[in-house]
């Protein structure tokens, strides 16, 4: 089963990736912002607890639900916080209306900062 | 594998260190820990690493019970790659669910 | 979302600046204590290469629920770890991974040619050694023991640790020891 072969499978999700080409590996790394590990520390809190809000598994299935561009595109954890957001709209502990008006309201105090 | 045996059984440990295995060639959508490049590969059973909840099913915030037996699965590069070109003894072990396993029959 | 969930009482303000606080004070330092008092003590190198977990429960390291398998290097065996799926890593022994272990090519490549990656990184592996290279695909976290450097017969424990870098515990480098860069003790 040749893996370059697109006859030999069905279909490939985007970040089942192991063993594509790839270009060299680029030994980068960067100080992660406090957004970036807010994030982080969210999903802790999130699974952390005896009835978990957030599973492992739900995070790393809503990533993997990311189209390919969207996917390649995000950073890590913009994509992480995107599954986060995700999981809890699919558990209803927020509903997609409260999440848009909070983003507006943060928008719009951002903006009145400038 | 008939579905009532998954449900009856899926618990039991069925391969022990050294046993031979193949990885099932299935291409189910949703949530898999089996990734592409070890379906339809020959391994050797490496460690029974315990039984953990079905992250298939935890994915979907189900509870992945009953908990299923995870083996650590040793293949060699050169069965999993055709143009492998490091040391023939060059191996890689990755961890796989016992629904993803089944027995290689080695008369074959 | 950090916002709307402590506003909803999901979160609280101070959990979340705790657990920062926590992840920023992690590096790698736990996983060089283990590997340092494995180098040094043949016993409990024994019990960390048969339950990592219990070994570093032992050094007082709260690992949490995390499943640790220690794999080591040797003569023979070099050890490479990646997750291709997604980029599992033992993060409360090493604290938060690189962005390159999380990249597309480290997670395409390893697999497929760590040779060629490991050279990448500057390390060269002998013709005649094994490469096993270890795909985080579920429960189990992993951790390169590396080869304790020569001419480290005289360093205590603690600076033994000194010695083991993060990427030795990853399996792209090994473990150095530069007599002539270290003059002085350090801790």
């Amino acid at each position: 089963m040749a893996l370059s072969d697109p006859d030999t499978y069905p279909y490939r999700s985007h970040h089942d990736m192991g063993g594509l080409p790839a270009a060299a590996v680029v030994p980068a790394e960067h100080d992660y912002a406090i957004w970036e590990k807010r994030v982080d520390a969210m999903l802790v809190l999130l699974g952390n607890r005896p009835e978990p809000l957030v599973r492992t598994d739900e995070l790393r299935r809503n990533i993997e639900s990311l189209g390919s561009d969207a996917y390649d595109r995000m950073s890590y954890y913009e994509r992480w916080i995107f599954s986060i957001a995700q999981t809890l709209i699919q558990r209803g502990v927020i509903t997609v209306d409260e999440l848009g008006r909070r983003i507006e309201q943060v928008s719009a105090r951002d903006s009145a900062h400038d | 594998m008939t579905d009532s045996r998954c449900m009856s059984d899926a618990g039991a440990v069925r391969f022990r260190p050294g046993d031979r295995v193949r990885v099932r060639v299935a291409y189910p959508i949703g949530h898999v820990r089996t990734p592409l490049y070890v379906r339809g590969k020959p391994g050797i059973i490496e460690r029974i690493c315990g039984t953990f909840p079905n992250p298939e099913e935890l994915a979907y915030a189900r509870a992945g019970l009953p908990a299923l037996p995870l083996y650590r699965v040793r293949f060699l590069q050169r069965d999993l790659w055709p143009d492998y070109a490091g040391h023939p003894a060059d191996v890689l072990e990755a961890e796989i669910y016992q629904h993803w396993l089944q027995a290689e029959d080695i008369s074959r | 979302m950090r916002e709307l969930l402590i506003a909803k009482g999901v979160l609280r303000a101070d959990d979340v600046r705790r657990q920062v606080e926590a992840m920023d004070a992690r590096g790698p330092r736990r996983g060089a204590i283990m590997v340092a008092r494995a180098w040094t003590d043949p016993a409990f190198k024994r019990r960390m290469l048969e339950d990592g977990s219990a070994a570093a429960r032992e050094l007082g390291l709260d690992i949490g629920p995390v499943k640790l398998i220690v794999v080591e290097n040797t003569h023979d065996v070099h050890n490479v770890i990646v997750c291709t799926l997604c980029s599992c890593y033992p993060r409360n022994l090493l604290g938060l991974p690189p962005d390159w272990y999380k990249s597309r090519s480290y997670r395409s490549r390893t697999v497929r040619e760590p040779r060629a990656v490991l050279a990448e990184f500057g390390t060269a592996i002998a013709p005649d050694t094994q490469v096993r290279v270890h795909d985080s695909t579920a429960d189990m976290r992993y951790l390169v023991l590396p080869r304790r450097p020569g001419h480290t017969e005289h360093l205590g424990e603690a600076e033994l640790a000194t010695l083991v870098t993060r990427d030795s515990m990853i399996g792209v480098s090994v473990a150095v020891f530069m007599p002539s860069a270290d003059a002085t003790v350090r801790t």
